[in-house]
């Protein structure tokens, strides 16, 4: 019998073997954004609720590097999310917020349930600041330096163990 | 004595009503429980975006936004375009491709706007690029492959 007519078997357990590997690799479903390293783009919002602020680019071009926290009431991951930036700000951390798709009263109800950590809230009834920084779902933060550069893209809701990497990378934005 | 029944036989019958009885009631709690849950959905309750179903007035831009739309991937839903999602996001793509193109936007500068922001993973459109020319090259090399093994058996045979 000819080594030859082994091939075909050897090529199809190759394909097999591949595919089993595929299926054991954690799937990655996050897109990040290309924004990393480039300036925010223009924008303007206005308040996302009575009583707070809104927020446009130039709110970051102090000298001062903040969290930009893209969130919205509807969203659960939020929620889960909340003590800790309740924690960055118990720390001296500046989290401005951008609401997506909310309604004001709504906001309000999120705020008063859950606290606010915000200095600013803008209302983003278009998701446009999302598309304009690359940000893919809520909820996502961004680490911005003090001139207004996207620095640190963190995609999914912030964790206990995310707190001290978040404050790292506001740390090397501020240096 | 037809009408008595055996004692057991009416407990059964009593235990059955009460549940026929309950199931309104039960019914009605599951609805009520599920209403109370609807503003914790992950969803959101904002109209869609002025242009996200509505067409352009130009007909041509229209087509143009259109073509471009199908050829731009849904962030959410990724084995979908934005023309064919009905997620919310999808919509506010919609609406920018759309507002874009009517203020006079080249659609592939558009496109590149987009890919600015999340890559290669929002365009739809296949491309011949450094890292995709196997996926063209691999099936013309296996048809030319398998042509020449063809070729060389019949002249074999014949």
């Amino acid at each position: 019998m000819s080594w030859r007519l082994w091939v075909p078997l050897f090529v199809f357990a190759l394909f097999l073997g591949l595919a089993a590997y595929q299926l054991t690799q954690p799937k990655d479903e996050f897109i990040e954004s290309r924004m990393v390293g480039e300036e925010l783009p223009y924008f303007d919002l206005p308040p996302a609720t009575d009583g707070v602020e809104g927020v446009s680019n130039a709110t970051f071009a102090d000298g001062k590097p903040r969290l930009l926290n893209i969130w919205a009431s509807w969203c659960l991951p939020c929620i889960a999310e909340a003590p800790h930036l309740e924690s960055l700000k118990q720390q001296g951390v500046e989290i401005v917020g951008v609401a997506i798709r909310d309604r004001p009263e709504d906001v309000a109800r999120f705020l008063a349930q859950h606290g606010n950590p915000y200095s600013r809230i803008g209302r983003d009834d278009l998701s446009e600041v999302q598309l304009a920084i690359g940000s893919s779902g809520v909820p996502e933060t961004f680490v911005i330096d003090g001139k207004g550069a996207i620095r640190y893209q963190h995609i999914g809701d912030i964790r206990a163990e995310d707190v001290p990497v978040l404050l790292e990378k506001l740390a090397e934005a501020g240096e | 004595m037809t009408q008595s029944r055996h004692p057991s036989e009416s407990w059964v019958l009593s235990r059955v009503g009460a549940l026929l009885k309950a199931i309104p009631a039960f019914a009605g709690m599951t609805l009520l429980a599920l209403t109370l849950a609807m503003p914790l959905a992950a969803q959101d309750s904002m109209p869609p975006a002025p242009y996200a179903y509505r067409q352009l007035d130009d007909p041509a831009q229209e087509a143009a936004a259109q073509e471009l739309m199908e050829t731009l991937r849904c962030l959410k839903c990724q084995s979908q375009s934005i023309a064919d999602s009905d997620a919310p996001m999808a919509g506010d793509m919609r609406h920018q491709v759309r507002i874009r193109i009517a203020a006079g936007e080249d659609p592939e500068a558009v496109r590149g706007w987009l890919m600015q922001r999340y890559g290669d993973y929002v365009s739809y459109k296949p491309e011949v690029s450094a890292t995709t020319w196997p996926l063209f090259a691999i099936p013309v090399l296996l048809v030319l492959l398998a042509g020449g093994i063809l070729l060389s058996r019949f002249r074999r045979r014949g």
